[in-house]
């Protein structure tokens, strides 16, 4: 499904070569929950702006579904994260100025869905998060644990296969926490492949598989049962 | 959710950032419009009163002052009627009439009279290849009121007196002064003996006061005859559009002229052509203090918005924004600034002028709802050429880098 081959990601940093990846080479199946661990700094969000198309590697490929993303144009790998990629960020990112309906409306706009349908569709799944009542809310109007459900409904809006998460609890209280890797779960159940980077060990052991990082090299997979090669 | 609905409340959420950029493209295109709303009838009370004088443009012979010419209209200086016939073949813009005028002493009843030979109207159309040469029709962007004599009155020997030049007139056929008809106790119809030839007299002209009163005006190929000199002229008296004058006319005429004197009488009009170059300087002067400060008010703003929300553009692209898409929230907006801000100026603008127009101009002003259009098309035009290099800047960023930064 997704596949990075021998991916290194280098940049200067005053005047000095930093490598954020080191020759990271992994194979996530379809329908596996993968869980990338490690300490700050040592790589985990580039990996998985590396798998969203977000961030050129300085070497190696990453395919998705066999197709070398970074062949294509910055635009068509955005196109490619409409029809394919769900994101989850750690701060959420939700538009400010924009209601919790319209913020799940946004990625169906992208897609060219008519707006009406945009509306029932975007209903339904902050319905299914738990937030039916709060649909004109702005962000700014919801406490931090329905923001990150607002945007766990946005990230289901294009019905994506593959759901790439930044630290998803990594704001919220446990209980909270709790919940949204039970949703991640419930996503992995339906056939989704999800790739998410925590630093919390409790939701690391809920996923399916682990990825440890260490200095943007890919030390040991704790319970390998997929293909994983360490760098 | 639609695009314009994106760009409408991110607008709304930020519009204390945006109200100075809005209040600057408003203000500027405010003075403009007032501007351009007063000169228009400025230049039309120009052009009103210019066409109420009739001829403003004189061919003189080179030796001629223009007070001989006024005084007596006999400075015994001539020159070519074939210069008629250059202006009349040239491709000048704003020539809306030519009269050439041969003028010589008549003696009738004991009395010295001025006999004033004239080309009818129909003698210019008669000629096929003067027609289409354009002085009979009114130039693009010619500013004078009122009707191109004969064109849309019926012919009447009496609007010499006004307008300069007539329909018809027979060889043997005279127009008489008010003053010569008095002395002479002349009426219409009545035969009249000028240097041993008849004429009939066609039309009796009212009083003007001025020295056309004490003029009998005949063909001027019969006065030619009479005259002895062949096909000369004292004068050829030029209905100028005013507008061209302003531009050049009169040193155009000297250029395709070069023998003749060409003066004209815009003194008469030239406190309020003054008020119309200031104004156009004006109009100039803002329109480039607009463009000047107004954009790079809007490219500042622009520039903070799109560095302020790269957040949001990073999320956009994550969700599957392309930067075509980017770029249009950018510019759409800036469509939105632009056009509010146009009509508003040209609301507030028109307003202004008509309460100031009578006070600055001396006119009356009207609203001009062409005016809306151009203030739109100036203020939208200068929102969107200002905010493409920030919108650019937005399409082009690295949406993981927005993510790093913050």
């Amino acid at each position: 499904m997704l596949t990075m081959e021998n991916v290194t990601k280098s940049y200067p940093h005053r005047g000095r070569i930093v490598t954020a990846l080191a020759g990271a080479t992994i194979d996530v199946g379809r329908g596996d929950f993968v869980a990338v661990v490690g300490p700050s700094g040592s790589g985990k969000s580039t990996l998985l702006l590396i798998l969203g198309g977000m961030l050129s590697p300085s070497a190696g490929r990453v395919l998705l579904e066999g197709q070398s993303i970074y062949d294509l144009s910055a635009d068509q790998r955005a196109r490619l994260r409409k029809k394919k990629i769900g994101f989850v960020f750690q701060t959420f990112n939700l538009i400010p100025y924009l209601s919790a309906l319209e913020n799940v409306e946004v990625p169906l706009h992208l897609a060219g869905v008519a707006p009406r349908q945009q509306e029932s569709r975007a209903a339904a799944l902050l319905e299914r998060v738990g937030l039916g009542d709060r649909l004109d809310h702005k962000p700014s109007e919801l406490s931090v644990g329905q923001q990150q459900r607002v945007a766990l409904a946005r990230m289901l809006a294009n019905d994506p296969a593959v759901i790439l998460a930044d630290e998803p609890t990594g704001n919220l209280d446990p209980e909270t926490g709790q919940q949204v890797i039970g949703f991640f779960e419930e996503c992995h159940r339906e056939g989704r492949t999800v790739i998410m980077v925590t630093h919390d060990p409790r939701a690391a052991q809920r996923a399916k598989r682990t990825l440890r990082l260490s200095d943007g090299a890919i030390l040991h997979e704790p319970d390998a049962r997929g293909k994983l090669h360490v760098a | 959710m639609r695009t314009h609905t994106l760009v409408w409340r991110e607008i709304f959420e930020r519009k204390s950032q945006l109200f100075t950029s809005f209040l600057a493209i408003l203000l500027g295109i405010t003075v403009i419009v007032s501007i351009k709303n007063i000169s228009f009838y400025s230049e039309k009370a120009v052009a009103r009163e210019m066409d109420s004088l009739g001829a403003n443009v004189l061919v003189l012979p080179k030796s001629t002052s223009l007070q001989e010419y006024y005084s007596a209209d006999m400075h015994g200086e001539e020159i070519p009627e074939e210069y008629v016939a250059r202006l009349a073949m040239s491709d000048l813009e704003g020539l809306d009439n030519l009269s050439p005028k041969l003028s010589m002493p008549v003696t009738l009843g004991g009395k010295r009279f001025t006999l004033t030979g004239i080309l009818p109207k129909s003698e210019f159309q008669a000629k096929a290849a003067w027609q289409g040469a354009g002085i009979f029709s009114r130039p693009a962007g010619c500013g004078v009121i009122g009707t191109v004599p004969g064109a849309d009155e019926p012919p009447d020997p009496k609007a010499l007196v006004r307008k300069r030049v007539i329909e018809t007139l027979e060889s043997d056929e005279v127009l008489v002064g008010a003053d010569v008809a008095s002395s002479l106790g002349l009426r219409e119809d009545q035969t009249l003996a000028l240097s041993g030839k008849e004429f009939r007299v066609t039309a009796l002209l009212p009083q003007t006061g001025t020295v056309d009163d004490s003029r009998v005006f005949a063909h001027l190929h019969t006065v030619q005859e009479l005259y002895g000199k062949g096909p000369v002229i004292n004068a050829i008296e030029v209905v100028g559009c005013c507008e061209q004058i302003s531009k050049g006319l009169v040193q155009k005429i000297n250029q395709l002229l070069p023998e003749a004197k060409v003066v004209t009488i815009m003194q008469i009009a030239e406190a309020q052509i003054k008020i119309n170059q200031l104004m156009s300087r004006l109009g100039t002067i803002f329109l480039v203090i607009i463009v000047l400060v107004g954009g790079s008010g809007i490219a500042n703003y622009m520039y903070a918005n799109v560095f302020e929300r790269r957040r949001e553009i990073g999320t956009l692209m994550a969700l599957g924004a392309d930067s075509w898409f980017v770029l249009r929230i950018f510019l759409l907006k800036a469509l939105l600034l632009g056009t509010v801000g146009g009509i508003g100026g040209y609301v507030l603008g028109t307003v202004m002028a008509v309460v100031l127009g009578p006070r600055l101009a001396g006119v009356t002003v009207l609203p001009m709802p062409l005016l809306a259009l151009w203030a739109v098309a100036i203020s939208a035009g200068l929102a969107l050429a200002a905010s493409y290099f920030p919108a650019r800047r937005a399409a082009r960023l690295d949406p993981c880098a927005t993510f790093r930064e913050i």
